[in-house]
């Protein structure tokens, strides 16, 4: 398209110089934090939770909550970016990274290019594994020193931060390998396979 | 599970266009609604939404998602848009636009918080404040479609003068007896108001909604602690999770 339209009398209100340059385009910062979620909250006990690392069918590893709270743990400070336009900037996660997962279960080399991370109340998504290897990945139990609340996805959600925030999905129960990329949930309804923020790859085919 | 249950799947890049404002219709004091003229608008499913993006003098941009309120029958394209007090694009829209002017949007969005006649029902739609819109657009679409599918509207606002679209949906039940409206109203009820008051709570749920044995499909739209409340407690009332869709705004209070 040509020149956009400009707005007679619309201004910027709230974009801060200092937090312009950590702003992917199109995002606003909020010190709020939205909660979007296809469906209800899942409220899945701690005694029947457990984390499955699975190539195909077969399993590589799994976890009860007490033996996952006993990996070694890492703290992010990182910004987080929403598709819906949303940033949210130095938030403090805590949790497992994706490497120490894999050393976790005895693997040396990823066996596979792609995950498929599957979720509590039929959420998935995908990500290249690539993405979450060399500490760009974890497992999240703690948001700002405590535990994640339900409705943000605790137990345990997934952090991929320079993604936008729908790859890090909540309620993570099951990360399946694979051989090639597959759509997850949102990606198979008409948002980006990848979701780059600083690419703004929001939709199909941006 | 992990099945598509829309056909609202694009297989093409979503590219900016140009919306003009054909007009403007007030619908409460603090919402309007924009009818825009889309030249190349490719249709859309009831529930999905578009972003919109403006651009002011010096070149700052900014984007925003609305839910779309027209049903995919309307020739325009309708926005209701509620003026959030310190917000950057809401009062633009509601306060400074006028018939003629033009933005860019684009969208359709969304494939999963969408209902069209051909899933059927009952339909259950609970709304809390503006999370009315997408809703109105799945209740104008059945309307159109003449389609019978037993439907319930349960509507939770502030006061009278916070429902949006009234008259309309009102005059929808008048003539359709398959659709039933129920208001609830928290803050403040006119004299004589023979409707619920206070927040929807279990109770209430228990008593309008279709049972669970129905296997309604619910969609619930509205501030974030309205939807977390409503879709617990249909959880708790033994609906199945997986049929409840929901879309949440607003801060979290969290």
């Amino acid at each position: 398209m040509n020149e956009p339209p400009i707005s007679r009398g619309f201004r910027s209100r709230r974009q801060e110089q200092s937090s312009k340059n950590r702003l992917p385009p199109g995002q606003y910062v909020t010190t709020d934090f939205p909660v979007l979620s296809a469906g209800p909250t899942p409220q899945t006990k701690l005694e029947n939770w457990t984390l499955t690392l699975q190539l195909g069918g077969s399993l590589l590893g799994r976890w009860s909550w007490t033996e996952f709270e006993a990996l070694p743990q890492t703290t992010i400070k990182t910004d987080i970016h929403c598709v819906t336009k949303w940033s949210k900037l130095g938030t403090t996660w805590q949790g497992v990274t994706f490497d120490d997962l894999l050393k976790a279960a005895g693997l040396e080399e990823p066996p596979g290019p792609y995950i498929m991370a599957h979720c509590d109340g039929a959420y998935t998504t995908n990500l290249p594994v690539e993405d979450l290897i060399d500490g760009k990945g974890m497992i999240a139990t703690r948001y700002e020193g405590l535990p994640i609340l339900p409705a943000h996805g605790g137990p345990a959600r997934l952090l991929v931060p320079h993604l936008y925030f729908w790859k890090s999905g909540k309620w993570v129960r099951r990360l399946r390998f694979m051989e090639r990329d597959e759509p997850g949930f949102w990606e198979a309804r008409g948002y980006h396979i990848y979701g780059d923020p600083w690419k703004e790859q929001r939709y199909y085919g941006d | 599970m992990n099945v598509i249950d829309a056909v609202a799947i694009p297989t093409l890049r979503l590219k900016w266009q140009l919306a003009q404002v054909r007009d403007v219709v007030v619908e409460t004091y603090r919402v309007k609604s924009l009818l825009l003229h889309v030249s190349d608008w490719q249709g859309h499913l009831s529930g999905q939404h578009v972003d919109i993006r403006l651009t002011a003098e010096d070149g700052y941009q900014a984007q925003r998602s609305y839910s779309i309120a027209s049903p995919p029958e309307a020739e325009l394209v309708t926005l209701t848009v509620e003026r959030v007090e310190d917000g950057e694009v809401s009062p633009y829209l509601t306060e400074e636009l006028r018939v003629g002017d033009q933005f860019e949007l684009r969208g359709p969005i969304g494939g999963h918080f969408v209902w069209t006649v051909a899933m059927c029902g009952p339909l259950c739609l609970i709304a809390g404040g503006s999370g009315i819109v997408p809703l109105m657009a799945m209740l104008r679409h059945r309307d159109r479609r003449n389609a019978r599918i037993p439907a319930l509207l349960l509507y939770s606002s502030r006061s009278l003068e916070d429902i949006i679209y009234r008259e309309e949906f009102d005059g929808i039940a008048r003539r359709d007896p398959d659709l039933r409206v129920v208001h609830t109203l928290t803050r403040k009820q006119p004299a004589g108001w023979m409707g619920h008051r206070g927040r929807i709570d279990r109770a209430l749920l228990a008593k309008v909604c279709f049972p669970p044995e129905q296997n309604p499909k619910i969609f619930v739209c509205g501030p974030t602690p309205f939807v977390e409340d409503v879709s617990s407690l249909l959880v708790e009332l033994g609906y199945d999770p997986l049929g409840i869709k929901t879309e949440r705004f607003g801060p979290s209070g969290a």
